[in-house]
């Protein structure tokens, strides 16, 4: 890892921070409801380390807070999950790099704001450094505010301070670079309305699982058109 | 909370995410699948943005996450600093619900 450029691994330092102090909130809220929902601090603290989902921890504790079954905490919580092996897939040409044991570590750290970290940069070398430095940084924070949250118990809304809104805004930067390309924009525009669109018909979770169909616009060779334009032109 | 579900829950999420990074994903692919896979962040992003904007649960609707979502936009469009643009999507958000 020291061949990481000092001024790149700052940079993501300084973002995985930014989203760190999100996390920490957030991993806060989760340790609340978890010890809510009957669980002990140490099985609230093992799920932010092994399963470390944000989305999928939250809706199985909050499931079984409403006096839900297991079994439908745990349907409810993987289908969540379901969309991690699909940024798995977008990622790994930057774990492909890495040895077995980094790569299995690295694996379970593929969630929503490590591929939108990566994958908003073009250069490889700096997409590596993107992943390995912010993903611990992310880890920790999510584990910290968990540990805080099931021990202290006492809770802040994240809404009540617009932090709802904190994910959204963030993917919103880390999305700009994708939409350079038509390709992009298509199945940028696409994820969108299949997303909301799908919402009222769907079990929570699923309708994000087919905006990933967004990515067969990438099926057709970009700049096609153009090329037969150019044969056919004197 | 048994820890029977920690662990099956543990379990089905690294695999998961095991599946895709390195089970399936460290083959070589060919052209075509290359070009798919680096058009999924965009799919998914948007996605998500689209969902944790307008959407609680299962229903469509409008709040005041709308606003930081618009405000955010123009500050990502003006290149503003990642964490200036977080600052003013949240603050935005925040303000509204205080006024509202």
């Amino acid at each position: 890892m020291n061949h990481f450029r000092a001024a790149d691994a700052r940079r993501f330092v300084n973002a995985a921070f930014v989203i760190g102090v999100a996390f920490v909130i957030f991993g806060m809220s989760f340790g609340v409801l978890a010890v809510s929902a009957g669980a002990s601090v140490w099985q609230s603290c093992a799920m932010s380390l092994l399963v470390f989902t944000g989305a999928s921890q939250m809706s199985a504790v909050s499931v079984l807070a409403s006096g839900g079954t297991a079994a439908s905490a745990f349907g409810g919580a993987v289908l969540l999950a379901g969309r991690n092996a699909v940024y798995g897939l977008a990622l790994s040409p930057v774990l492909k790099k890495s040895s077995l044991p980094a790569r299995l570590v690295g694996a379970q750290w593929v969630i929503d704001e490590t591929t939108a970290l990566v994958s908003a940069e073009p250069d490889d070398e700096v997409r590596r450094t993107a992943f390995w430095v912010s993903a611990p940084i992310l880890y920790a924070s999510w584990n910290l505010g968990t540990l805080l949250g099931a021990v202290i118990g006492s809770n802040i809304d994240p809404s009540d301070f617009g932090l709802d809104a904190a994910f959204p805004v963030m993917f919103v930067a880390m999305l700009a670079p994708h939409l350079r390309t038509t390709a992009g924009k298509r199945a940028a525009v696409f994820g969108a309305v299949v997303a909301v669109a799908l919402a009222p018909f769907m079990p929570i979770g699923l309708p994000i699982l087919v905006s990933a169909a967004g990515m067969l616009f990438g099926i057709a060779p970009a700049g096609t058109a153009r090329v037969a334009n150019t044969d056919g032109a004197p | 909370m048994t820890w029977a579900l920690v662990f099956a829950l543990s379990a089905a999420a690294y695999g998961l995410k095991l599946l895709g990074a390195v089970i399936v994903g460290q083959r070589t692919m060919p052209p075509v699948v290359e070009r798919c896979l680096l058009l999924i962040p965009a799919a998914l992003l948007a996605g998500l943005i689209a969902k944790d904007t307008f959407t609680i649960g299962q229903s469509i609707g409008v709040d005041a996450r709308a606003a930081g979502l618009a405000v955010a936009t123009v500050a990502t469009w003006k290149k503003m600093p990642f964490a200036v643009i977080i600052v003013l999507g949240v603050g935005t958000t925040a303000l509204i619900r205080l006024f509202a």
